[in-house]
């Protein structure tokens, strides 16, 4: 009779673990979507197992995967760290778009550089670009104390109606096309398998993260950005100046959100063109729930949704199955995620019926 | 209201209380903080349930489990903080729940015409149209007074109802108190005010820790039996002060503090001259100034007016951060508030406000080692029972937490020492030991300001005493010079000029 206590108790402590949530509230999204895709009439089996084969068969797909994951890797951790410092940054597409346009003017009118020293620059006026358009909604939460949500979302807005006119009158490039001039090509991203979407920006991804956690654990910079978050009475009161640390925080997540834009242009589409996003800033923000705000679990959040993102296309392909199904499997793990309680009493379910046994 | 009592965890809030009003009365209810008349009052309109006890209503025994059944047996509660919703209209504010219909629709000519019918009938003036979020703060409590009638209430408690008042609002108030009583109502004021008990009430009843200690008519009584019988015989005034040296050298001085939020004056000309090497207690009713001057002097909120000298520097323009750097010490009043941050561990707590100090960091990376050790060190130091320094500091008894945080400020030895309610809320063995702890602050030459609302705590530690009240600083004294009756009298503004008129 011990041993059920122990068991129980392990159980509900493993309940407690953020990865253990997030892993259930993922098979959990699973088994409802397939349950709804089962009332539509089509064969969840069927779908999973093509989005499988789209997203892990062979290198290629594999490749492709890694290379939509990138740009999420670096948005989701733009939210995390805003997240992290109590500041809930929605205004990374915008930022996504700003830096991308950066790194594609850099990119277009800089020239005569070697790669290793133009792609680097392209970052960093990607980076710039982003976290500066990211500072201004600082700037407004602080001197209207405005709420930084409808800040960033409107900011959004003007983001990308501000590109689009850039791209489509400033620096149009000839053509029918609404998009500015390729860039040179030394900036664009050496690939890392061929003809696929994956290339070295996956690796600063993978850069971005060992940095954004080690920002977090060990500096004083993200001890005060954690403070803040955590309870701004307590980090005021130990003399965190905290207006300088939400535009900080902000400039943060604007530069990692701009060097998606920076990845996608350089990687992907050697230009900026209107609307290349897909909405990786929104799903930033998912990637990000879901990896609970931690650098590691963005990262392996992101590389899931990568894996949906890319498992959809062979769905769709492969079945009749419509691929807008994946946004319903992506937006009840996002449910889950944010309702712990359930997944606290589905396991506690689970738990029981292994306690009869 | 017979035998009530009501225990929260191992306090007793209302021991055996009997209570009554009269039809038609203005009933005081007087006490000092923590004395159990708001627990007492909560119980009277259903939002909390007594351990024991009964409540009869017109002499009908009435069994009041939450506060719409409160309000249905004719009682209402006007509370400190007002509950109306900002961007509707009075009338709304007024209707809102117990509105008159035309079929499924609200009926809004019907509900301005009652709400005008009501304001006149007693002379509660307000405009029906007008958007809550506009009304100045004795209009919006003029329109609670009148949502309570509206519900047709014949007991109408107000909770502390002038501490966000200005005098002439108070008067204006009063007036339509006054108007109630002819009209047959009934009310209760929770209040610590003296004077305004003497200008209003018909009778009073006293509270002090939980119990009742009598009621007395106003007109029988005089503001002096009442102070005294409010501080009660619980102040020990045995002191085992060790015999205080001649002061040392000004440790922080305060001058001419004016301060002024939402445009009434929280401090008035506040003068303070803290020395190296004793105690300064500053005593009060809370909310009479205190957490605002400590706000002013940690730096986190700027003072309307005056100067801050810490040792021989002005400082301009304090800030939390600049006020730490030049060693003055917080210890805030509510540790969950502004002095832990629960989520963090007991080491990252220990760091906070030194975070940059070489112990725990080096420019700008955390020493974990480093701070660690700091942190087991503090640890054993201050007697804190944690599992370790990586505990998080919400696993800790309140105890504990603020022993943490008394341990970050003392460790750092700053100069001076702002310790808001230090004993808030903990045991009776963290009590004696914060107690111990502050006595050799201020014998290793630190200047200790002590900021509480337990008399007992300011007197058995003070060097001097000051006493607020009113945003005020009334008195300022050695403790040997006040007896319960001094006490009593400055705490509810009557030893000072008359204030009420």
């Amino acid at each position: 009779m011990n041993f059920k206590s122990v068991k129980k108790l392990s159980f509900s402590k493993l309940a407690q673990s953020p990865i253990v949530i997030s892993l259930f509230s993922l098979i959990l999204s699973l088994v409802v979507s397939g349950i709804i895709m089962a009332f539509a009439g089509f064969s969840p089996l069927e779908a999973y197992g093509a989005m499988f084969v789209g997203a892990f068969g062979g290198l290629s797909n594999f490749a492709d995967t890694l290379g939509i994951a990138t740009p999420l890797i670096f948005t989701g951790l733009a939210v995390t760290i805003a997240m992290r410092g109590g500041i809930l940054n929605v205004g990374c597409e915008g930022q996504l778009y700003i830096g991308g346009m950066a790194a594609a003017l850099t990119g277009a009118y800089v020239k005569g550089l070697p790669a290793i020293i133009h792609i680097p620059i392209c970052f960093l006026a990607a980076m710039l670009a982003g976290g500066l358009w990211a500072v201004l909604a600082g700037v407004i939460k602080i001197r209207a104390n405005a709420n930084e949500v409808i800040i960033t979302i409107m900011l959004n807005y003007i983001a990308i109606y501000l590109t689009d006119y850039l791209a489509s009158y400033v620096f149009k490039a000839d053509g029918m096309v609404v998009k500015t001039n390729e860039i040179m090509h030394s900036a664009v991203l050496p690939q890392l398998y061929p003809h696929s979407r994956l290339t070295i920006g996956l690796l600063f991804a993978l850069l971005a993260m060992v940095f954004i956690a080690w920002i977090l654990k060990s500096t004083i910079l993200g001890y005060n950005i954690r403070a803040l978050g955590q309870n701004p009475y307590a980090a005021e009161a130990g003399g965190i100046r905290k207006n300088r640390m939400i535009l900080f925080t902000f400039l943060l997540s604007g530069a990692l959100a701009g060097m998606a834009g920076a990845i996608e242009v350089q990687g992907v589409h050697t230009y900026f063109i209107s609307n290349f996003s897909n909405g990786y800033g929104w799903d930033g923000l998912a990637t990000s729930v879901l990896g609970q705000y931690n650098p590691f679990g963005t990262v392996l959040a992101s590389l899931f949704y990568g894996a949906m993102r890319n498992g959809a296309t062979m769905m769709d392909r492969m079945t009749k199955m419509p691929p807008d199904f994946v946004v319903i499997m992506q937006a009840l793990a996002i449910i889950f995620i944010a309702t712990p309680s359930i997944i606290r009493k589905v396991m506690s379910i689970f738990a029981k019926r292994r306690g009869q046994i | 209201m017979k035998g009530i009592t009501k225990r929260f965890a191992s306090t007793l809030a209302n021991d055996h209380v009997d209570f009554s009003v009269e039809k038609g009365e203005i009933h005081s209810l007087l006490g000092e903080n923590g004395a159990g008349k708001t627990t007492l009052m909560h119980i009277l309109y259903g939002m909390t349930i007594p351990d024991e006890g009964e409540v009869y209503v017109n002499g009908h025994k009435a069994n009041i489990t939450s506060p719409r059944e409160a309000i249905n047996n004719g009682i209402a509660m006007v509370h400190q903080h007002f509950m109306l919703v900002e961007p509707m209209t009075v009338t709304e504010n007024i209707v809102l729940g117990y509105e008159p219909r035309k079929g499924l629709c609200f009926d809004k000519s019907v509900a301005v015409q009652q709400v005008s019918e009501l304001s006149k009938q007693y002379g509660l003036f307000i405009d029906p149209y007008a958007k809550v979020a506009d009304l100045d703060v004795g209009t919006k409590q003029r329109l609670e007074i009148l949502k309570a009638l509206y519900r047709k209430a014949d007991i109408l408690i107000l909770d502390e109802p002038t501490a966000v008042l200005t005098r002439g609002e108070v008067d204006d108030l009063f007036r339509v108190l006054r108007t109630l009583r002819a009209n047959g109502k009934t009310i209760i004021i929770i209040t610590h005010k003296l004077g305004e008990i003497m200008a209003i009430s018909d009778r009073v009843t006293v509270l002090n820790n939980g119990k009742l200690i009598g009621v007395y008519k106003t007109a029988e009584t005089n503001s002096a039996e009442l102070a005294e019988r409010m501080v009660g015989r619980h102040v020990s005034f045995s002191v085992q002060r060790t015999a205080t040296e001649k002061p040392g050298p000004i440790a922080l001085q305060l001058d001419n503090i004016h301060y002024i939020k939402n445009r009434v004056t929280k401090l008035r000309d506040i003068n303070l001259r803290l020395h190296s090497g004793e105690v300064l207690g500053i005593a009060g009713v809370e909310g009479n100034g205190q957490t605002e001057l400590v706000e002013i002097i940690t730096g986190l909120v700027a003072a309307s007016q005056g100067r801050i000298i810490v040792g021989n520097t002005e400082v301009p323009h304090p800030t939390p951060h600049r006020m730490i750097d030049l060693g003055v010490g917080h210890i805030p009043e509510d540790r969950n508030h502004r002095g832990l941050i629960s989520s963090f561990s007991i080491r990252e707590n220990i760091m906070l406000g030194y975070q940059t100090k070489s112990v725990f960091s080096h420019r700008g990376l955390i020493d974990i080692t480093s701070s660690n050790n700091y942190a087991k060190k503090v640890l054993q130091e201050y007697i804190i029972k944690a599992t370790g320094t990586e505990a998080l500091a919400s696993s800790l008894s309140g105890g504990n937490q603020q022993k943490v945080v008394i341990g970050r400020v003392l460790s750092q030895n700053p100069n001076v020492i702002i310790a808001a309610q230090p004993t808030r809320g903990v045991d009776i063995g963290a009590i004696e030991y914060i107690h111990q702890e502050i006595i050799r602050m201020k014998e290793s030459g630190k200047g200790v300001l002590l900021v509480s609302a337990e008399l007992e705590e300011v007197v058995k530690l003070s060097d001097r005493i000051a006493i607020m009240y009113a945003g005020e600083i009334v008195a300022l004294d050695t403790p040997d010079n006040f007896d319960e009756y001094r006490f009593g009298t400055l705490m509810t503004g009557l030893g000072k000029r008359k204030d009420s008129d």
